[in-house]
């Protein structure tokens, strides 16, 4: 009887250190994990400056037609630099990618929306233009502005506005037409509510993480996903580089 | 003599390597677990090509692959576990393949409803998710009667993508919050709808879509202010907002009760409300795109992309993603709080 408490009181100290122990191997494989990604960061701060330069032959010659849209995802703390945002839009311009989507979850960037065209040439709102993407490069950029409220909730937007179209089709009688339901319809209705902008073909995302963090659904089905860092450190040739490794992708969609 | 020493040696290395796999997860398991991963298994025909065997043994080695994940996925804590067997674009494929494909399917089914298979062992309940009508007859009856055999397990969940795309699934879920909408209107009303009635809710859409742009800022406003202090469900609530409420608002003070279609009405009729959105999405074979998988549940969602083929997916992916996950885990949760 006597020796129980000891043995239990011994097991529990020893569950206890276990904890611990697993604990500070949980602590020191993540400062390994953050090491791992610190040597990758000079790494490709080494190879950005290098493209830059025109040292990396196979960047210098890029050819930006396959890329027709280009959506970024800020993150939205870091979208209030409105300087960083024109400065990656000036790049883009120069490398000759001129029909942009800009995205943030809270809308940060469609406030500052007057700031954004009043710094930059020839920029015209997405509003303004009648086809978004054309055959021929147009002269001037065209930018949209999208937030988190142009995804889910335009989604049910367009749903109301399907719903009240088919009750007044079906005279307000009988069954809704489940046949009448379908992706085409989806767009139409999308394109009423307000949603015009197209499916873009590389979306690339500078914040911590690589998610694409509310961006509309409905216009991400084939989109390359490109993780670039955070805002604060973009680099002209990271920018080079994604675009550069978009164009060598080869999709099957689905066949 | 010779045979027995090799069995017994690979149990033996067996064991330790479960031992050395169990240890990684206790240490794992220190930081905050996935609830539920989702997988894209990607390049099973690239890895029959790369190895010079015929088309059906890719797969066959992918679910093998799928098998061994599975199994890690359970063991470390994971509950749920989505896969992406088959989509909607695959029809287009060969009707050769596309049938041998459905062959695979239902063999492996039958296999994985047997005493000794993972399923039993784990307590795992089946969902097949997608556009089922699309697929066979022979197909489909054993998919549902998995889904019936499964039913009572409650410790893990798999759901197997098949016959699926996110854009059916939103046109599908938009299709029953239609007919669900209708049925409410038919029953509060008793009668038909009203001219008058349409014609109120037509006026307040038509209202509200002018008045778009203005609201989104305003909501915006509110979204940024807020701090992400309200829970998730409430933030859905009343951030879906601006227009429905309007309506929902017209609807009362007007002829009758016309309710609106909410954010939550639709996401209750997608397939995959039988499971939360998933913390991590891996998709193998280096591919950086979704391909029209749960574009609507990976908002806050990170996605990985190794350059393994699916057939050639182990432990280490895995135990990459899920440090991955763990690094950005806080990140991911404020911003989850925000939606």
């Amino acid at each position: 009887m006597d020796l129980k408490y000891p043995a239990r009181k011994f097991s529990r100290s020893l569950l206890t250190m276990g904890n611990v122990g697993l604990q500070l191997l949980w602590y020191f494989l993540h400062i390994l994990l953050s090491i791992w990604y610190s040597i990758i960061s000079i790494r490709c701060f080494i190879e950005s400056c290098f493209i830059t330069c025109g040292v990396l032959e196979k960047y210098k010659s890029l050819n930006t037609g396959k890329l027709r849209y280009l959506a970024i995802v800020i993150e939205s703390e870091d979208a209030h630099q409105t300087s960083k945002v024109v400065k990656l839009l000036q790049w883009l311009d120069s490398i000759g990618v001129k029909n942009i989507c800009l995205y943030d979850m809270n809308g940060v960037l469609k406030k500052s929306k007057e700031a954004i065209f009043g710094k930059l040439r020839n920029a015209k709102p997405i509003e303004e233009v009648n086809e978004a993407v054309t055959l021929h490069v147009p002269d001037h950029m065209t930018l949209e502005f999208v937030s988190y409220a142009d995804g889910k909730e335009a989604m049910v937007k367009a749903a109301n506005f399907i719903f009240v179209e088919n009750l007044k089709r079906q005279n307000f009688g009988g069954e809704i037409d489940g046949q009448v339901m379908s992706e085409s319809l989806l767009n139409e209705a999308l394109k009423v509510v307000g949603c015009k902008g197209p499916e873009p073909d590389l979306l690339l995302v500078y914040g911590p993480v690589r998610s694409h963090l509310g961006f509309p659904a409905w216009r991400i089905r084939y989109t390359e996903i490109v993780h670039m860092g955070s805002l604060n450190f973009m680099r002209y040739g990271s920018l080079i580089k994604a675009i550069y490794n978009f164009t060598k992708v080869h999709q099957n969609y689905g066949t | 003599m010779h045979k027995d020493t090799g069995g017994i040696t690979s149990n033996l290395l067996g064991g330790l390597c479960s031992c050395l796999r169990r240890c990684i997860f206790g240490i794992l398991s220190m930081g905050p677990v996935p609830n539920h991963i989702a997988f894209i298994m990607d390049g099973n025909r690239r890895f029959a090509k790369k190895r010079n065997l015929a088309e059906g043994v890719g797969h066959k080695a992918g679910f093998s692959s799928l098998m061994s994940i599975l199994r890690y996925c359970y063991e470390l804590g994971v509950k749920y576990v989505t896969v992406y067997a088959f989509s909607i674009d695959n029809f287009k494929r060969k009707p050769k393949e596309v049938q041998s494909l459905m062959e695979l399917m239902r063999e492996k089914i039958e296999e994985l409803l047997q005493d000794e298979s993972i399923i039993n062992e784990y307590g795992v309940k089946l969902h097949f998710i997608g556009n089922l009508q699309l697929l066979a007859e022979p197909v489909r009856i054993s998919m549902e009667k998995a889904m019936k055999v499964t039913a009572h397990n409650k410790q893990r969940v798999m759901l197997v993508c098949v016959a699926y795309s996110s854009s059916d699934e939103i046109v599908h879920a938009i299709k029953e919050s239609c007919k669900e909408m209708w049925n409410e209107v038919q029953n509060s009303k008793g009668a038909t709808v009203s001219n008058g009635t349409i014609g109120q809710l037509d006026r307040s859409l038509k209202r509200n879509g002018i008045q778009v742009n203005a609201q989104d800022s305003c909501k915006d406003c509110t979204g940024q202010d807020s701090n992400g202090s309200t829970d998730r469900s409430g933030e859905a609530e009343t951030s879906s907002c601006c227009g429905m409420v309007e309506i929902a608002e017209e609807g009362k003070h007007g002829q009758g009760k016309l309710p609106a279609i909410k954010l939550t009405d639709v996401e209750k009729n997608m397939y995959m409300s039988v499971a939360p959105d998933p913390d991590i999405l891996i998709r193998t074979s280096g591919e950086a795109r979704l391909s029209n998988f749960l574009l609507w549940q990976t908002s806050t969602c990170p996605l990985y992309s190794p350059a393994a083929l699916w057939p050639e997916i182990g432990l280490r992916h895995l135990i990459w993603a899920v440090l991955n996950f763990q690094r950005h885990h806080f990140y991911l949760e404020k911003k989850k709080k925000q939606f």
